[in-house]
């Protein structure tokens, strides 16, 4: 009895040493938002499942991009796991600055992931980043001003229903606008917005010989339709506005519409910040009957930098902050309107998902968009509301800034976009495309 | 009739001082306001200044949360008294010399260092990164020690150089014959008389060091965040967390502002050393 005794601790105090021996400290470098703060408070649990310690950089999200891709870009090995978006995703993988996430364990089912996020976040047909959470973007309305109005918001509404809505809801004495909608200069800003409402108007970037194509009667009229919206039903000093400025504004019953991303739904219906709460619909980004509507596809993924020392203990980490488990964590102890969403097909099919209000409209505008196949006539790149290669960032910044100058009205649209075609091409005959 | 011109000149005057004082001030103030508000009140239109519920909410989620305020305070004064007591070993014999030595170069060589402050940071970002990278000093804090010290050094010396101008030379000179070696000459007779001036550069420099917020945040992630990298943490585009983040802010200005208020005869009195010569 004594030996056996003995023999088990002995074995315990082994089996203790060797899982010290593997534990390891990772470092995550992540963006600043409610459901990456939330993983942040879990960790505990990754902890005492593996042994593995974590140590978090969180970082507001311009500042996160510099520094993960000069660190990556240097091989400054600071990270082992990085957060990253659909746009790096493919960028970074054909670079070989990634690890392909191929090799998931079974439990962890990679065919569970939405067809539209796996698509984005792989590169040649295999995943580089899993996605922690994903977004689109969708309308949101006040149910009030619309009712007051004598209308009724179609489920899958047209850029003419959303223009109607505009003029119907807008009540500038009261200081009520119709619409607000993004105009601050930035790829992610404005762009984001513009790129993705140019793909339901038949527009795209590039011809299949990257070609720029700001000169086609298809942006004219979107720029020309975004333009005419902004102007007699937007907010005064749009050209200033980002997601921050109209959540407030939202917020604060100033918009009739927002059309924004998907993971505002939750902020514009919780009473402790919004002041109309009670009364927001949602509804499908509107479409010109093209076939793609103008909303876009986003995920913050989790990927793994090439060379780091501690791949075995990130893959474990990405693994089980992706998982179905983890989802279920969170559901147990803050409610299922607080899990990630946007990443799993079987999150949406748990019926006690399907009872949040604005978990139907999420999917529904997820599955809407193919970043593989993004506009009506063929393209060259893969993205919605951006061009998935290094330069583009750059690029559409600039040509933001002269749309944002058109809704300022330092510009007209055709200057603008002639502005937009010529800067496109120079920097595209630059890059050597 | 002269008395009462002066005293409406005084109340003119206090009126615009407190009035430019306000408003540059204005947004440390408001920034403590919205430290103890909620995120709804933090947004509000019309503002809300005074009438909202004070609570402690931000701190404590900022002090609960991964941030580790504690450390990052730590590193903060590490980095800033490291680097502003380096740069002052390179930076008193330097200024010595262009004060009391003065060469054919000298002014050209306090022009030249000058010069380096007019140069973009980022100018020399990559190389300083790889080179980091090569040494494995990332996120280190002896990296950023040196890395301040350099950035700090043309205005230590400058400021140094200013204060050792207004020594006479004879003092030094009669040590010298009294058979002080250069050394004794420097750290015996000439420091002594420029503590205060050495006191206020001190000051300047511990403050440029904690402000600083390009090299800290770039080359730091985890072990050796100062403050200000700690403040970024909680900067976001995605949802309003103003209030918290208007907490952190306060977080990590707090101690310096303090340390500012408690020295600010030293620092005026350094700022305008010799300006009515």
């Amino acid at each position: 009895m004594k030996i056996t005794k003995g023999a088990l601790m002995g074995a315990t105090a082994f089996a203790a040493i060797a899982a010290g021996m593997n534990a390891e400290t990772i470092t995550i470098a992540t963006v600043n938002n409610g459901d990456m703060v939330r993983m942040q408070g879990y960790a505990d649990d990754f902890t005492a499942k593996t042994g593995h310690e974590v140590e978090w950089v969180t970082l507001e999200e311009n500042v996160l991009r510099e520094k993960v891709t000069t660190d990556i870009a240097t091989k400054g090995g600071q990270f082992d796991i990085m957060t990253i978006g659909m746009y790096e995703a493919p960028i970074w993988a054909k670079n070989d600055w990634l690890v392909s996430l191929d090799d998931m364990s079974a439990e962890y089912d990679i065919n569970d992931i939405l067809p539209a996020m796996r698509g984005g976040l792989s590169y040649e047909g295999s995943l580089y980043a899993a996605p922690f959470y994903g977004e689109s973007s969708m309308i949101m309305y006040r149910t009030d001003l619309m009712e007051a109005a004598g209308l009724e918001m179609p489920s899958a509404p047209t850029w003419d229903d959303v223009k109607m809505a505009a003029e119907a809801m807008t009540d500038e004495e009261n200081g009520v606008y119709g619409v607000c909608l993004r105009g601050k200069a930035g790829w992610g800003e404005n762009m984001a917005f513009l790129t993705a409402m140019s793909n339901s108007f038949g527009a795209r970037w590039f011809d299949e010989d990257w070609n720029a194509q700001f000169d086609s009667e298809e942006w004219a009229s979107t720029l020309n339709f975004y333009l005419d919206l902004m102007n007699n039903y937007g907010p005064p000093g749009a050209s200033s506005n980002g997601f921050t400025e109209n959540l407030a504004l939202f917020q604060q019953g100033k918009c009739g519409m927002w059309i924004d991303a998907t993971v505002a739904a939750s902020f514009v219906t919780n009473p402790d910040d919004s002041t109309v709460a009670d009364s927001v619909g949602f509804a499908l980004a509107a479409d010109n009957g093209l076939g793609p509507r103008g909303n876009w596809l986003w995920a913050w993924a989790l990927a793994i930098p090439a060379g780091t020392e501690k791949e075995a203990a990130a893959k474990e980490f990405v693994e089980w902050a992706t998982s179905k488990e983890y989802i279920e964590l969170v559901a147990a102890n803050e409610g299922w309107a607080n899990v990630p969403p946007g990443a799993r097909t079987s999150l949406y099919e748990n019926p006690e998902y399907q009872k949040v209000p604005f978990a139907k409209m999420t999917l529904e505008s997820i599955n809407s968009a193919d970043p593989l196949k993004p506009t009506v006539d063929p393209v060259p790149y893969q993205g919605v509301q951006f061009v998935a290669i290094p330069e583009f960032s750059g690029i559409a910044t600039s040509v933001g800034q002269e749309f944002a100058a058109a809704l300022a009205g330092d510009k007209t649209a055709e200057e603008a976009l002639a502005a937009a075609q010529a800067i496109t091409t120079r920097e595209m005959e630059k890059a050597g495309y | 009739m002269a008395r009462s011109t002066t005293t409406k000149q005084k109340i003119g005057w206090t009126i615009i001082v407190w009035t430019i004082a306000l408003a540059i001030f204005f947004p440390v103030i408001w920034t403590f306001l919205t430290s103890f508000k909620t995120e709804g009140e933090a947004i509000a239109n019309p503002p809300v200044f005074f009438n909202f519920d004070w609570n402690l909410d931000n701190y404590k989620i900022i002090l609960a949360g991964e941030a580790n305020y504690p450390k990052s305070l730590m590193n903060s004064i590490i980095i800033a008294l490291g680097s502003t007591l380096l740069g002052l070993v390179f930076a008193v014999p330097a200024a010595w010399s262009m004060a009391f030595q003065p060469g054919r170069w000298t002014k050209d060589i306090l022009m030249a260092m000058l010069g380096t402050k007019m140069m973009p940071a980022v100018g020399v970002l990559m190389p300083i990164y790889l080179f980091l990278v090569w040494i494995d000093l990332l996120d280190s804090r002896i990296a950023l020690v040196v890395i301040l010290m350099m950035m700090n050094l043309p205005i230590i010396i400058w400021m140094l150089y200013t204060y050792f101008k207004e020594i006479p030379k004879d003092i030094l000179e009669a040590s010298r014959m009294d058979g002080a070696s250069l050394r004794g000459e420097i750290l015996y007779v000439l420091v002594p008389m420029a503590i205060p001036g050495i006191a206020s550069t001190m000051l300047l420099n511990i403050i440029l060091a904690w402000n600083e917020a390009f090299w800290t945040i770039i080359l730091t992630t985890t072990s050796a965040k100062p403050l200000s990298a700690f403040m970024v943490e909680f900067s976001t585009k995605q949802g309003l967390f103003y209030a918290q983040l208007s907490a952190a802010s306060v977080m990590a200005i707090a101690p310096i502002l303090i340390m500012g208020w408690f020295s600010q005869k030293q620092l005026v009195s350094g700022l305008t050393f010799g300006a009515v010569k």
